[in-house]
C-alpha cells in the first residue's frame, strides 16, 4: 500500500512552512496530534486545516544539564484552536518563561526535519 | 457499570518477598526476580511445581513470560506479560483473580527485577512520539509540567512537595532493607539540584536494583498457606494517555476512575483504608493520588501531606517502607507497592508495623500519568 499518513502529511507540511492541524468538518472541533480518525468516536470527517500560530503556555518545565551546558525549555502550549502540544520556546529566556504567555508558531529546521517551535507573540 | 465484577475477596495474596535491593552487583534481572519469586513461595510454603500461572514485566525482555518459565522450569498454563508501565503489577493481580476463581489457573505468581543501578542502564520506557521526542522530554520532565501546573492551579509548593520525601525518608528509616536512611529534611530537598524545574534532586525516586515478587491463590485455599492472607477485594485500571501533552488535565489522573471502581467493588469507601501504598516516582505522584484517590480534595494534596498526614504517626501511613524515593525504585515500582500492602496486612513489615490494619491500598501508576491502577486488599475480617 502506498501513500502518506496524517503523520508524514504533517510533516510535509511543516516542511513546506505551514503548521496544518486537522478539524472535524461538521463540529469544527480541532484533532492534535494528526489521525486517520476522529479519536473518541472514529468519526473520518477530518480535513487539514491551517492553524493560526498563535498559542499560550500552559506549563514549562527546565531541563538542567551538566555545566557549562544550559538547560533546555520543553512547553506545552495551547493553540488557539484548542489542542495542546509540546514544544520548546525560542527569542526568551528560560526565566522569563510563564504560563499564560502568549506565544506564536515558528518553523525551525534539524538538519533536514523541520521542528516546530514558539517565541513570544509580537506585541 | 458492566465489566467490573471482580471476584471480591475470593482470591488472595499468600506470600510475598523481596531481593536484591538496592544494590545486586554480579547478578542479572532474572537472577533477582527469581530469588524474589522463591522467597514468596517459601512464604506461602508453596514450590515451583505449585506454579501454574506466570506474569511478569521485566524491563528488557519482550518475552520475559516465556524466558522465565524456561529459567524456573516450568510449563506454565498461563503467561501474562502486560506492560502499562510501573501499574502493570496491579493489573497482573487483577487478571490473576479473575482466572483464579474461573479455575483457569490455580497458583499465580507475579514477579519483576531490574538492576539498573549496578548495569547502569536504567531502562526508560520505549516508544518515541515524532510529537514530542524531538524536544527531549526526559521522565523527570514530563511530571515536571504536571507539577508546574498544579502549583499554579492550587497553590502547591516546594516545601508541600519536599514534605512527600520527607516523611517517605522517616518511613525509610526504620526499614533495613530502604537503600536511603539518612535523617533528611525539608531544606535538605529545597537545597538539591534542579533536575527539571520545579522538580529537585529529592523529588525523584531513587535509581537501584530490586525484585518483589507475591503468590496468590483462591481464598479456600489461602488460609491454610499463609497465617495472615491478604485478600484482593477491589481492583480496577484506568488509562488517560500515553504522551504528557495528550493528558487531558495535567492536575487530574486516571486514579479517580481506577479508584472509585475499586472501592465499590470492594464496598468500601477511603476512610476504611489503613495504609496506602502510593506509587512516587516523583514528589508530585502521591499528591495528585492522595486528591484522585479521595483522601482529600482536589488541590488539599499539598495541605494534607504538609500536616504530617502520611509520615508515621500521621492519619494515614503512606509508602511504609520507604517507597520509590528511599526504599526502592528498579523502574517500575508497583510490585513492591503491593508486597509492602502484603506486609503490611499480614503483620511482617520489615520497618514499622502499622497497628492492626485492616485494609491496605496499593496504587500503580505507569507511563507519565497514564496508566493508573489500583488495589484494594483486606484481612480475613473484612471479608
Amino acid at each position: 500500500m502506498a501513500g502518506e499518513g496524517p503523520d508524514a502529511s504533517f510533516r510535509r507540511f511543516l516542511a513546506d512552512g505551514q503548521l496544518m492541524i486537522q478539524r472535524r468538518r461538521v463540529s469544527e472541533e480541532a484533532v492534535f496530534p494528526p489521525r486517520l480518525m476522529a479519536p473518541g468516536d472514529g468519526a473520518t470527517d477530518l480535513e487539514w486545516v491551517s492553524a493560526t500560530g498563535r498559542a499560550t503556555v500552559h506549563s514549562f518545565t527546565v531541563v538542567a544539564r551538566k555545566p557549562p551546558l544550559d538547560g533546555y525549555n520543553i512547553c506545552l502550549v495551547d493553540l488557539e484552536e484548542g489542542p495542546r502540544l509540546m514544544s520548546r520556546l525560542v527569542d526568551i529566556a528560560n526565566d522569563d518563561i510563564a504560563i499564560g504567555l502568549a506565544v506564536e508558531a515558528v518553523i525551525d529546521r534539524d538538519g533536514d526535519a523541520p521542528v516546530l517551535l514558539f517565541r513570544p507573540a509580537a506585541a | 457499570m458492566s465489566g467490573d465484577g471482580l471476584p471480591r475477596g475470593r482470591t488472595a495474596i499468600v506470600g510475598g518477598a523481596t531481593f536484591g535491593i538496592g544494590e545486586a552487583p554480579g547478578f542479572t534481572a532474572t537472577e533477582i526476580a527469581v530469588g524474589a519469586a522463591l522467597g514468596a513461595l517459601a512464604d506461602a510454603r508453596l514450590t515451583l511445581a505449585d506454579v501454574d500461572a506466570l506474569f511478569l514485566c521485566m524491563p528488557d525482555d519482550m518475552l520475559s513470560g516465556l524466558s522465565f518459565a524456561e529459567y524456573l522450569g516450568i510449563h506454565p498454563r498461563l503467561t501474562d506479560n502486560n506492560r502499562t508501565g510501573g501499574s502493570a503489577f496491579m493489573t497482573h493481580v487483577v487478571s490473576a483473580a479473575l482466572k483464579l476463581d474461573a479455575g483457569l489457573i490455580d497458583v499465580a505468581l507475579i514477579a519483576y527485577g531490574a538492576v539498573p543501578r549496578t548495569s547502569r542502564s536504567f531502562v526508560a520506557p520505549p516508544g518515541a512520539s515524532i510529537y514530542e521526542t524531538p524536544y527531549a522530554p526526559t521522565l523527570a520532565a514530563s511530571y515536571a509540567l504536571a507539577t508546574r501546573r498544579h502549583m499554579h492551579e492550587y497553590g502547591t509548593t516546594p516545601e508541600q512537595l519536599a514534605e512527600v520525601a520527607v516523611a517517605a525518608r522517616n518511613w525509610a528509616r526504620h526499614n533495613p532493607q530502604a537503600t536511603m536512611r539518612g535523617e533528611l529534611t525539608v531544606a535538605d530537598c529545597l537545597a538539591s539540584r534542579i533536575i527539571a524545574s520545579p522538580l529537585r534532586l529529592l523529588d525523584c525516586c531513587l535509581v537501584t536494583d530490586g525484585a518483589a515478587a507475591v503468590v496468590m491463590t483462591r481464598a479456600d485455599r489461602a488460609k491454610d498457606l499463609h497465617a495472615r492472607p491478604a485478600y484482593v477485594l477491589g481492583g480496577a485500571a484506568a488509562t488517560s494517555h500515553r504522551y504528557i501533552a495528550a493528558m487531558p488535565d495535567l492536575t487530574r489522573t486516571a486514579a479517580a476512575d481506577s479508584g472509585s471502581r475499586a472501592f465499590a467493588q470492594a464496598r468500601l469507601t477511603p476512610a476504611d483504608v489503613d495504609v496506602a501504598q502510593l506509587y512516587d516516582a516523583f514528589t508530585i505522584n502521591p499528591i495528585l493520588f492522595l486528591e484522585d484517590l479521595g483522601f482529600c480534595t482536589k488541590g488539599e494534596g499539598g495541605p494534607f501531606v504538609a500536616s504530617g498526614a502520611i509520615a508515621p504517626g500521621g492519619s494515614l501511613p503512606v509508602n511504609t517502607n520507604g517507597g520509590g524515593l528511599s526504599c526502592v525504585h528498579p523502574g517500575m515500582y508497583g510490585l513492591f507497592a503491593i508486597e509492602e500492602a502484603f506486609r503490611q496486612l499480614s503483620r511482617t513489615a520489615r520497618g514499622l508495623q502499622v497497628p492492626d490494619p485492616a485494609v491496605a491500598l496499593a496504587h500503580g501508576n505507569g507511563g507519565v500519568l497514564s496508566s493508573q491502577a489500583t488495589l484494594i486488599l483486606g484481612t480475613e475480617g473484612v471479608l
